[in-house]
């Protein structure tokens, strides 16, 4: 089959490789109809996550048809149209029982590589270095989804792939943001990055009952969307003083809330932000927090920092004293998609959510590496490319 | 092919990398290790390079290593001699000096016992590259015999490993799926097989590091149901090993709390610990290995199956890319079969 492949850092090719099969009685194979680019496909092609190999097939947000099934799966059949999310579950251990999908215990087959970097293992993620578990990814004509039953979310019909494909990451990771700020009457959200997860960041913040959002980023075009299709208010950060604005824009306190969705590969005009490049390719730090550390500067006393931007191991320069002097609370994590997919499918199917709006280009599966570099460039104001396979 | 010897082959191709290195890029050599370019450095580090290559054609070739490995000796003590000297002078890069000359100390003690390890099966007669580490008639292993072996034993005692992991299964449950020994190949990678003999007594065979394989004869000593279970090798087995494992109630009802301790002797001795821990397969992460793929075969039905590792630590990983057609997953995987 054709698969998108990482060949080296800043490289990826569609070449051919063996058609996946059932390897475990509780997998699935799914016939790919739709897949997607994500943000931090690109930290994976510009070298800066650990552990990727070449040949590695690329992919964690897919979706498409069941057509071989497993001798221990229940729920699913062939035939089954189903969305996948990116963190592999395996529905019994004890974080997987508390919801905490994404740091399933038993799904990476190397956790003693995520040990080391973080500590402790995280879970199995699809086409996603060899640090959550070297799963071939969903950028394929064909992928092996293990653990089908406690993952898997069948697509009623009726509904388009492009209506439902986000379910399987950036949709709830967007959620999940909004969420973690745990908003409250009045309050303003401020959200860093209007790439596609801080756009779903920006409406989730509304549908929780933000009082005003406000999107951070570079691009005009990006700023357009979350102005014109979210509704949100929005600072260009090369045109205007990001931390003067925001003070300006709330009387001074601050935004409540304020949304990470940029992570470690941040820019910014400032002079600090040639520091934390030349450390970042002096591998003296894996991740340049620009973004990271202007939110903490910016939210009011109290208030709540959600990251949902994508780190990978260390940064400088963390202004812990604001963290603790000012009483801030921090959250984040890897989305715990499974917890989110059916809540989202049923707003979805109510009209309540429309995710299409972000979808700038879509492109064959034999087009990915020229999806990348648009993406990876913002060219021809690409926000979000959904390739057909 | 013996543990030692095995070994000497190993230093064999580490000669060969050195000696190479050495003849051919003498000065960036020098410089590595913090000597600076006198007219004198080009030739000498040339002559050292000449020697590391007829130790490395002598350990490679041979039939019989010891010699050569003696040679790697003698020229590990000069090699100390130098960079004594290089470190008295102050025109060299000190931190670099000391770098090399801590790293010549190491190599010189694996060289020693190495040497020690080879004559000494010399001397009993059984050298020279056959057995396979597999127990003879008497349990004893071949590449537990030599000399160095010994000396080993004595100096270095089998050091404990503690590790543990918390399992969303009830202490019984644990303990009932760990007394059935037959059960723990699924999980301990490096076991091979374990035959139940009778109630206290079982048969072990296991992979050791460098595609080898040992076994030996293990006792129950202690079985408290729901609670702990404790063994050990046989006083005549080729490899010593004795561990405990304890089942305790993990708080908050999250399951079991799996303490295992271990010791064990490894075939090679220390010199077998550092290899098995430059190939990723010393005994600390094995065991925590284990462990995790005891808990997923527990709370899971079976080990957890990536295209990268096809279900087992690899420290070089095939690309996560779908399997060739005869491509196989390790045991332990949950039986594969569609519907």
């Amino acid at each position: 089959m054709k698969a998108n492949v990482w060949t080296g850092k800043n490289s990826v090719e569609v070449l051919d490789v063996p058609d996946p099969r059932i390897l475990d009685s509780r997998d699935v194979i799914v016939d790919v109809t739709s897949a997607a680019i994500c943000g931090s496909d690109l930290h994976l092609l510009h070298g800066f996550v650990p552990t990727m190999q070449k040949g590695d097939v690329m992919g964690h947000e897919f979706m498409g048809r069941v057509v071989e099934v497993g001798s221990d799966v229940q729920t699913l059949k062939t035939g089954d149209r189903v969305v996948v999310p990116f963190p592999i579950s395996c529905g019994s251990c004890w974080s997987c029982q508390q919801g905490l999908y994404a740091v399933c215990e038993n799904t990476n087959p190397n956790s003693w590589m995520a040990e080391k970097f973080f500590g402790h293992s995280t879970a199995g993620v699809y086409g996603y270095s060899h640090l959550t578990g070297g799963y071939a990814g969903g950028q394929a004509e064909y992928v092996r989804a293990p653990f089908a039953d406690a993952n898997a979310l069948k697509i009623p019909e009726g509904l388009t792939d492009e209506q439902v494909l986000f379910l399987g990451d950036i949709l709830p990771t967007g959620y999940m943001g909004a969420e973690m700020c745990d908003i409250q009457p009045g309050e303003v959200v401020a959200v860093w990055g209007a790439g596609p997860v801080g756009q779903f960041a920006m409406l989730s913040a509304y549908l929780l009952g933000a009082e005003r959002v406000i999107g951070i980023d570079r691009y005009e075009y990006r700023l357009a969307l979350a102005r014109e299709h979210v509704g949100a208010e929005t600072i260009n950060y090369e045109q205007q003083d990001v931390l003067e604005t925001l003070r300006e824009l709330t009387g001074g306190r601050g935004p409540d809330k304020v949304i990470d969705a940029v992570g470690m590969e941040a820019h910014s005009p400032r002079p600090d932000y040639a520091y934390d490049r030349v450390k970042q390719m002096m591998k003296i730090e894996t991740d340049r927090p620009f973004a990271l550390r202007e939110a903490i500067m910016a939210v009011r006393s109290g208030g709540v920092v959600s990251v949902i931007g994508v780190y990978g191991g260390l940064v400088d320069k963390f202004p812990m004293g604001s963290v603790m002097n000012r009483g801030l609370t921090i959250r984040s994590g890897q989305c715990h998609v499974q917890r989110y997919m059916q809540p989202l499918l049923d707003r979805i199917q109510a009209g309540e959510i429309d995710p299409t709006f972000i979808i700038s280009h879509r492109l064959p599966l034999a087009e990915a590496p020229h999806g990348y570099e648009l993406f990876r460039n913002k060219l021809d104001n690409c926000e979000k490319v959904v390739l057909s396979a | 092919m013996s543990n030692d010897q095995t070994i000497a082959r190993s230093l064999g191709y580490l000669s060969l990398g050195l000696g190479l290195s050495q003849l051919l890029a003498p000065r960036q050599f020098a410089q590595t290790i913090g000597v600076r370019d006198r007219s004198d450095t080009t030739t000498l580090v040339r002559l050292i390079g000449a020697r590391e290559l007829l130790a490395a054609a002598g350990l490679l070739t041979s039939r019989n290593p010891a010699p050569w490995v003696w040679l790697r000796v003698g020229g590990d003590l000069m090699d100390l001699a130098l960079l004594g000297r290089a470190a008295s002078a102050n025109d060299n890069e000190q931190d670099r000096v000391s770098g090399a000359l801590a790293g010549t100390v190491g190599i010189t003690a694996v060289d020693v016992l190495s040497g020690l390890g080879v004559s000494g099966q010399n001397g009993n007669g059984n050298g020279n590259g056959h057995g396979h580490g597999a127990s003879n008639g008497n349990g004893r292993s071949v590449a537990g015999s030599g000399i160095g072996e010994r000396i080993q034993e004595t100096v270095f005692g089998g050091k404990p490993v503690r590790k543990s992991i918390t399992i969303g299964r009830s202490p019984g449950e644990v303990y009932a799926y760990w007394r059935q020994l037959e059960n723990l190949p699924r999980f301990m990678r490096h076991l091979e097989e374990v035959d139940e003999l009778d109630e206290r007594r079982s048969h072990w065979v296991a992979t050791a590091p460098m595609g080898m394989r040992v076994e030996w004869d293990a006792e129950i000593t202690n079985d408290i149901e729901d609670t702990e279970i404790s063994w050990r090798s046989v006083a005549d087995s080729a490899v010593r090993h004795e561990g405990t494992v304890r089942f305790v109630p993990a708080p908050g009802g999250r399951g079991t709390e799996v303490h295992v301790e271990l010791t064990y002797q490894p075939p090679a001795g220390p010199v077998g610990v550092a290899i098995a821990k430059l190939t990723g397969e010393e005994p600390e992460q094995q065991i925590s290995e284990d462990l995790r793929r005891l808990k997923q075969v527990l709370e899971t039905g079976g080990v957890a199956v990536s295209e990268a590792t096809r279900g087992e630590r690899r420290l070089r990983q095939r690309p996560a890319q779908p399997l060739e057609p005869g491509e196989s997953v390790t045991r332990g995987a949950s039986p594969v079969g569609a519907r």
